[in-house]
């Protein structure tokens, strides 16, 4: 256990690393232009340019300037470069946010694909079955960009049945911050019910014609504890992979279209931000959040998974 | 004479595919008395299967049609519903499975699994339950079944957990084992124990059993009678004797010449009955194993019936040769170690 937790965080360290250098990498690359030409604005003279380039260490070898970026990362100090805000503190300005719609949208997206998928399974062939896999397909083809807008335009601003994007932290009013995410959380979670009710569904198509199941009802099991107990039980490990890497996802920033179309200044739309400014510090910043959860959530996973499959717990 | 737990009365399973109809057993009869074993022996795709399976309301499907009969003690399986054959799977007739690795579920320890089929059945508590199991791995000859009762099936050999399969088979005592390849899976010196096991257990617990292969070896010694199975038909059923030393139909001798044998010379090379297996969708006319038959001749477009041919009463095959013809050409096939249609 502690030598599994030991390699798990030699292994985060390293991934984080690797992440930053990439990140890092890009910017030294990619032809955008000087970051002190950005921050010294539009009527900026060669003069002010070059103090900036010499305050900020721009002049710098690459490595130092990549060292002292890290430095700053870790003592919260990074700044952006467009507007000289603290990168940590605009992070965790959009933490609640992106908790708020991940978690939501988290659970229902489980408990729904989930459920398409053991119908469909149950009703494999049927009607009910083509429908809703065929559901699940058209949830799969609606992008969140025009789901996002589409859902907002009719419901929210066409009729006024609900609030019209923002987000209301759950401390100010919890019936508000429920009322105001109600939208962002289905549109992000449609595309992974439809997803998850798929693999659901072939998942628990493959179980059934497993060699134990066919033990189990040769036993005289009543069906449906043979579903839950032997199907279910063992179509679900897969979905566990999926759910923490998808869930990591979301909580590190990755549902960039629902936060920006219902503008709901989370960590995602605050990369996308960044992204548009060109600004290293907040994309730095955010690349290693999200990293961070990646990370984490892979180790639970692998956790979870030897709890749910005792073949590869260590013995 | 003794009592008739099971009888199968021309039984008939088809499935429909994409394909067409797939005939997978077209008119099986046979009876089982208790305490007896029964071979039921073919190759692949000749419906032993599918009987075995049928018998539990296994094969039941959108896709299947049955017909006949499947008596047990005077009841016919066929036509009860899912929940009334419930009572009788697991319970009065068990059934052990091919593959020992993929039968048992993972995810759940041994034990548990087979407590899972007393107490689907008895009204017992969790603790009778466990004590049984314990004494149910400790007669198919566990080691240390107060311990290993709590192991993962992966943490079994194959042999470990075939024997766990046949405790989870007998664990409510039924009157009749179905055995579906039980030792194809294994290695060979641990299936000649595995079924030295079912032939010790079926005297303890007084039960009968069919058991299914598609090698003559494996039922030799245990087996009262032998049903040689082909394309869904049986084409040769007599007492175990009568199949190895008066051996009525030729694919019977191709399978008795198959058996490698230490007690002869040794051929150059093992025999094979050459082609293949029939599509159960578009069988041959007349005799099934024509096609590939040595010593098909004009009368087999037309199918012989299963009847009896021979002295003995009991001992039926579906062959249209003679006596005197059979006799003279089986010793070439099953001793000559060599394909005698060259």
């Amino acid at each position: 256990m502690l030598a599994f937790v030991i390699r798990r965080l030699i292994g985060a360290i390293l991934v984080l690393f690797a992440v930053s250098v990439l990140v890092f990498a890009i910017f030294v690359i990619v032809p955008s232009g000087d970051p002190a030409v950005r921050i010294a604005g539009k009527n900026a003279n060669d003069q002010l340019i070059e103090n900036i380039r010499e305050t900020w260490g721009f002049d710098k070898p690459y490595y130092v300037q990549y060292y002292r970026m890290m430095e700053k990362t870790f003592k919260g100090q990074l700044i952006s470069y467009t507007n000289q805000t603290n990168v940590l503190d605009q992070i965790k300005a959009g933490v609640p946010a992106t908790f708020s719609l991940s978690i939501g949208a988290a659970l229902l997206w489980l408990t729904l694909g989930v459920t398409v998928g053991i119908v469909a399974a149950i009703k494999a062939g049927k009607l009910s079955d083509r429908v809703v896999t065929i559901l699940a397909l058209i949830g799969i083809s609606m992008p969140v960009f025009w789901l996002g807008i589409i859902v907002r335009y009719y419901l929210a601003e066409k009729n006024t049945w609900f609030p019209d994007g923002e987000y209301v932290p759950l401390t100010a009013n919890p019936a508000q911050w429920f009322y105001h995410l109600i939208l962002p959380w289905i549109v992000l979670a449609v595309l992974f019910i439809g997803f998850y009710g798929r693999v659901m569904r072939s998942n628990i198509l493959d179980t059934i014609n497993e060699d134990y199941v066919r033990t189990a009802r040769a036993k005289g099991i009543d069906p449906r504890r043979v579903m839950v107990k032997h199907v279910l039980r063992n179509s679900l490990i897969p979905i566990v992979t999926l759910f923490g890497l998808d869930f990591a996802g979301v909580l590190g920033g990755g549902a960039i279209l629902t936060e920006t179309v219902f503008d709901l200044h989370g960590v995602g739309q605050y990369a996308a931000q960044s992204v548009r400014n060109f600004d290293l510090p907040p994309i730095m910043g955010v690349a290693l959040y999200g990293a961070f959860f990646i990370v984490l959530f892979n180790a639970i996973v692998d956790f979870l998974y030897a709890f749910l499959d005792p073949r590869i717990r260590p013995t | 004479m003794a009592e008739q737990l099971l009888e199968v009365d021309d039984l008939k399973v088809s499935f429909r595919t994409e394909d067409g109809v797939v005939r997978a057993v077209d008119g099986v009869s046979f009876g089982l008395e208790r305490g007896k074993v029964l071979g039921i022996v073919g190759e692949s795709g000749s419906g032993k299967s599918v009987t075995a399976m049928t018998i539990l309301g296994l094969t039941r499907g959108v896709n299947a049609s049955f017909e006949g009969e499947v008596k047990y003690r005077g009841e016919n399986l066929l036509h009860k519903s899912e929940s009334e054959l419930r009572r009788f799977r697991g319970n009065e007739i068990a059934m052990i499975f091919q593959d020992p690795m993929t039968s048992l579920n993972p995810v759940y320890r041994v034990g548990a699994q087979i407590s899972e089929v007393i107490t689907t059945h008895e009204d017992v508590s969790k603790e009778v339950a466990r004590r049984r199991t314990v004494q149910l791995l400790r007669q198919v000859g566990i080691p240390n079944p107060e311990r290993r009762i709590d192991d993962y099936p992966h943490q079994f050999s194959g042999g470990m957990r075939q024997r766990a399969m046949i405790a989870m088979a007998l664990a409510n005592n039924p009157d009749v084992l179905i055995a579906d390849e039980p030792t194809t899976a294994l290695d060979v010196t641990i299936q000649a124990q595995i079924i030295e096991l079912i032939d010790k257990l079926k005297d303890e617990f007084n039960s009968s059993v069919i058991l299914i292969t598609h090698d003559l070896g494996v039922v030799a010694e245990i087996a009262d009678e032998i049903a040689v199975m082909y394309a869904g038909r049986i084409v040769e059923f007599g007492s175990t004797r009568d199949i190895f030393y008066d051996p009525q139909h030729p694919y019977t001798w191709g399978l008795l010449g198959s058996i490698p044998r230490l007690d002869e010379e040794r051929p150059d090379k093992l025999h094979s009955i050459s082609g293949a297996p029939p599509s159960l969708i578009n069988l041959p006319r007349g005799c099934k194993f024509r096609p590939r038959c040595p010593h098909a001749f004009d009368k087999c477009i037309e199918e012989p019936a299963l009847e009896n041919r021979v002295d003995d009463p009991h001992h039926l095959d579906r062959c249209w040769l003679t006596i005197e013809e059979k006799r003279n050409l089986r010793d070439l096939t099953i001793h000559s170690g060599r394909p005698e249609a060259a």
